[in-house]
């Protein structure tokens, strides 16, 4: 168990910056993971009182506070009507209602968990973060860094006409996924992001012009299979997980070109 | 740090570690139908309603309890009764320990859904944990109970 000396409910995201600083100081997201580690923290930053619990929807995009839970985005109305709903449907499979009650966007992202359902979703859509000194970021790059002691604010998803498509495989339901795979289609553009590898989340970009042909898409597995690096860990084997990628990634391909979602 | 909240309607006011978790809290004060089943935030056992929504408190910290209505089986008698005489007549459980955090989450999703179907069900008790069953006992009774439900509220 994790232990805390002292917690601060920040005021304001510059007190909240400043005091992150420290490396024995830590921001809390919604303390699932955190309060499994063996970690002595110093002071606790709590952002829960910077109205950052919300979804802003505009013409243009969603506007995602990092201190919303899973629950909130998976059932927000307006990203069910877009990406014909692929939102929800990643996050339904993440351990259960109460689990999702209490994890937080933010925590979820600045982790960058490799089993993580939400990355992956999340970069098909070709998201980004808005961190408080940073700035902006897309999804994928942020997911790529190392963990700084920046503050992930906002997540960012432009509303474009995108179809997509999630799936993934677990042993049980609500267990951690095996593999995991978003596909998404804008225009000629296709992203194609593979998850639980066991490592974090990878984004490769195709572009094919029209229908694929059969011939495409078992060019955009053999790309996938042949680049991203598939791990072995008690839930699978490298070549069993390079097997899955293949059928995942085919399932989402298809659902897409039937209309979308799986 | 000094918090105020309320259990089961009840105003409590502590001085509380920051790192305490709920789900000591709330047994320190004798509620003990809030129980440590897996502790990594996944079998369901130790849930209560935090402002209504069904949340683990195990891993949630007393003090963002703060101001907020916390609610446990213990103050969900006769929901509870009710529901757990649907699960006796189907011999849902065997050792029974699974049961409060089980009950909770019931309640929860009679609370957020409106007539929900077999996979709504499912999906919403996903993360409540029976290892003696195969929870077909459990759905079985849940559908008869929403069935009644319905039937006396109309």
């Amino acid at each position: 168990m994790f232990t805390i000396n002292q917690y601060v409910l920040a005021e304001s995201l510059e007190q909240a910056y400043a005091l992150n600083q420290s490396r024995i100081n830590v921001i809390l997201g919604g303390t699932l993971w955190l309060k499994m580690g063996r970690k002595k923290f110093n002071k606790a930053i709590d952002l829960s009182a910077l109205g950052l619990d919300t979804i802003e929807e505009d013409e243009d995009q969603f506007k995602i506070g990092c201190m919303c839970t899973l629950r909130q985005v998976e059932t927000h109305q307006g990203l069910d009507q877009h990406f014909d709903g692929v939102v929800a449907k990643a996050l339904e499979s993440i351990v259960g209602v109460q689990l999702r009650n209490g994890a937080t966007v933010g925590g979820t992202l600045y982790s960058r968990f490799g089993f993580s359902d939400v990355l992956t979703v999340l970069m098909a859509l070709d998201a980004s973060v808005e961190r408080y000194k940073g700035g902006i970021v897309s999804l994928a790059d942020y997911a790529a860094m190392r963990p700084d002691n920046d503050i992930l604010v906002r997540v960012l998803i432009k509303k474009d006409p995108r179809r997509a498509s999630y799936s993934c495989f677990r042993k049980s339901a609500g267990d951690f996924p095996v593999l995991n795979c978003a596909v998404s289609k804008l225009e000629d553009q296709w992203a194609v992001v593979i998850g639980a590898r066991p490592g974090r989340a990878r984004r490769i970009m195709f572009t094919v012009a029209g229908t694929p042909s059969e011939e495409n898409i078992q060019s955009i597995v053999e790309t996938v299979r042949g680049s991203i690096p598939f791990g072995t860990n008690l839930l699978g084997s490298a070549a069993y997980r390079r097997i899955l990628a293949e059928v995942l990634l085919r399932r989402n391909i298809e659902a897409i070109l039937m209309g979308g979602a799986q | 740090m000094i918090i105020n909240l309320w259990i089961n309607d009840k105003e409590f006011m502590d001085d509380v570690a920051p790192d305490k978790m709920l789900l000591d809290y709330l047994r320190s004060k004798g509620f003990f139908s809030v129980k440590r089943g897996c502790e990594t935030s996944n079998c369901g056992m130790c849930t209560v309603l935090l402002d209504g929504k069904p949340v683990l408190s195990c891993s949630t910290l007393t003090v963002r309890a703060n101001g907020k209505h916390i609610a446990t089986l213990e103050g969900l008698q006769a929901e509870a009764l009710e529901i757990g005489g649907f699960m006796a007549d189907e011999g849902a459980e065997q050792c029974g320990f699974c049961n409060p955090g089980f009950i909770m989450n019931v309640i929860a999703m009679k609370r957020e859904l409106k007539d929900p179907g077999e996979d709504q069900i499912k999906k919403y008790l996903m993360g409540n944990l029976c290892r003696c069953s195969g929870y077909m006992g459990q759905l079985r009774a849940i559908k008869k109970y929403l069935a009644a439900e319905k039937e006396g509220a109309q």
